[in-house]
């Protein structure tokens, strides 16, 4: 009982920080965001702006105890065609504990100028976490079975890893397609490279803006679907005890600039975690850095 | 000498910067244009309720780089110039939007899709030519 009420304490001290943060900052920018939470566009965040983004995932495993996984993220523009941004990540899980539990520093770097039919972004990441829930990723053969581990023993095993990604992205006639292809070696305990996949298709409801302000019109929102999962690892290539997930997705720009996003999605076998609820919330502060960008 | 040859790397990236800037400024990327992007039509032209959602993307996106209207910053151009309402076609400035030009600080607009890159085209066309931005 006192877990509980200490699993719902943490999730209403998130909230007020976030309400917090957002509020601090009264720089106006529209932020124009994919809505989705695990695989990555080919956009890079503008050079110059900040992006303060917390993600969220709740779920609640077969056997095991419901959570919550949630990392606050920022995200600088360096230039136009390298990004850069650093997680903080934590979970509470329901009758047991409240931590965090690392960190995490991304970056994207688009290597050919220019937009094309399909545009490849090269992505580096390194992780320092344990008994992470966030899952910003699925690869190797992550899934429910992990979930069932108390966060007493799971933070013993820690990962010290880095993580590469092939970005895809493609924008056609209003639609962005991307696909993620993943890759993860945890070098603290020897494990094999670790393979994943996620691929992402959305668009805004409508193209083109109107010439009023408007609050809940269809250019505000983006809609679409994602799907993720693992492809084993070096010793063993495949779907076999992987996870995988599907949903639809769909985000919704204020005008205040902030984004919120939120998705319900799905395991689609029995090694999944059977119902994730992801929810986003992002703010975009325009030139943060000016005096310093050149 | 560790030092000399810093302030050289130092001084070579600054000049490369440097250089990168003026080529967007001085419109070097408007050679970059394939023909067939060259001659595109704004399928907006001067409509009115265009130019109007256009003013709003520009503030969105684009007013902290380039101004508020649009007559440029310390460190980004105007786009009231001759070379952006007159030298260059509606074709060339949807390329350079949807391209950007990275290695000026420049990014890609795609993620706003054609309409709305040629909303903005309509509203930066309906602003005048400075005599000062000539």
């Amino acid at each position: 009982m006192a877990a509980r009420v200490s699993f719902l304490r943490s999730l209403i001290v998130i909230g007020v920080w976030l309400g917090l943060a957002l509020l601090c900052f009264s720089v106006r920018s529209a932020a124009q965001e994919r809505p989705y939470f695990v695989t990555y566009s080919q956009d890079m965040e503008e050079p110059g702006n900040l992006d303060i983004e917390s993600f969220n995932v709740v779920g609640n495993p077969k056997g095991g105890d419901a959570f919550m996984g949630s990392d606050a993220e920022l995200e600088y523009g360096v230039t136009a065609w390298w990004t850069t941004e650093f997680y903080l990540d934590g979970q509470a899980t329901s009758d047991q504990s409240t931590i965090f539990t690392g960190f995490r520093w991304e970056n994207r770097v688009r290597p050919w100028m220019g937009e094309h039919w399909i545009n490849p972004v090269l992505y580096a990441e390194l992780e320092d976490t344990s008994a992470d829930k966030t899952l910003r990723e699925v690869v190797g053969h992550d899934g429910n079975p992990d979930m069932l581990v108390p966060n007493g023993l799971a933070r013993l095993d820690k990962e010290r890893e880095i993580e590469l990604k092939l970005i895809l992205g493609s924008n056609v006639r209003g639609w962005n397609i991307s696909e993620n292809f993943i890759t993860e070696k945890n070098f603290q305990n020897g494990d094999p490279w670790e393979f994943g996949y996620a691929l992402g298709v959305s668009r805004p409801l409508k193209l083109a803006a109107s010439a009023q302000e408007c609050i809940f019109c269809a250019e505000k929102f983006q809609a679409g679907a994602e799907l993720y999962g693992g492809l084993g690892d070096a010793k063993g290539f495949g779907t076999s005890f992987t996870s995988q997930y599907f949903g639809p997705t769909i985000n919704w720009t204020a005008p205040n600039g902030m984004t919120i996003g939120m998705s319900p999605q799905f395991g689609l076998n029995s090694y999944s975690i059977p119902f994730l609820f992801r929810f986003s919330i992002s703010y975009e502060i325009e030139q943060v850095f000016s005096r310093f960008h050149r | 000498m560790i030092r000399t040859s810093k302030s050289r790397l130092a001084f070579t990236l600054l000049l490369f910067s440097a250089l990168a800037v003026s080529a967007t400024s001085n419109g070097a990327w408007m050679n970059k244009v394939p023909e067939r992007d060259r001659d595109k039509q704004n399928p907006y032209g001067d409509q009115a309720d265009a130019i109007a959602a256009g003013q709003r993307i520009f503030h969105d996106h684009c007013a902290h780089c380039h101004g508020a209207d649009a007559e440029g910053t310390k460190k980004r151009p105007s786009l009231r110039t001759e070379r952006v309402q007159q030298q260059a076609t509606e074709g060339d400035l949807h390329w350079l939007l949807v391209n950007g030009s990275m290695g000026a600080g420049m990014p890609s607009w795609s993620k706003l899709g054609d309409p709305q890159i040629w909303q903005v085209i309509a509203y930066v066309r309906s602003l005048k030519v400075e005599q000062a931005a000539k």
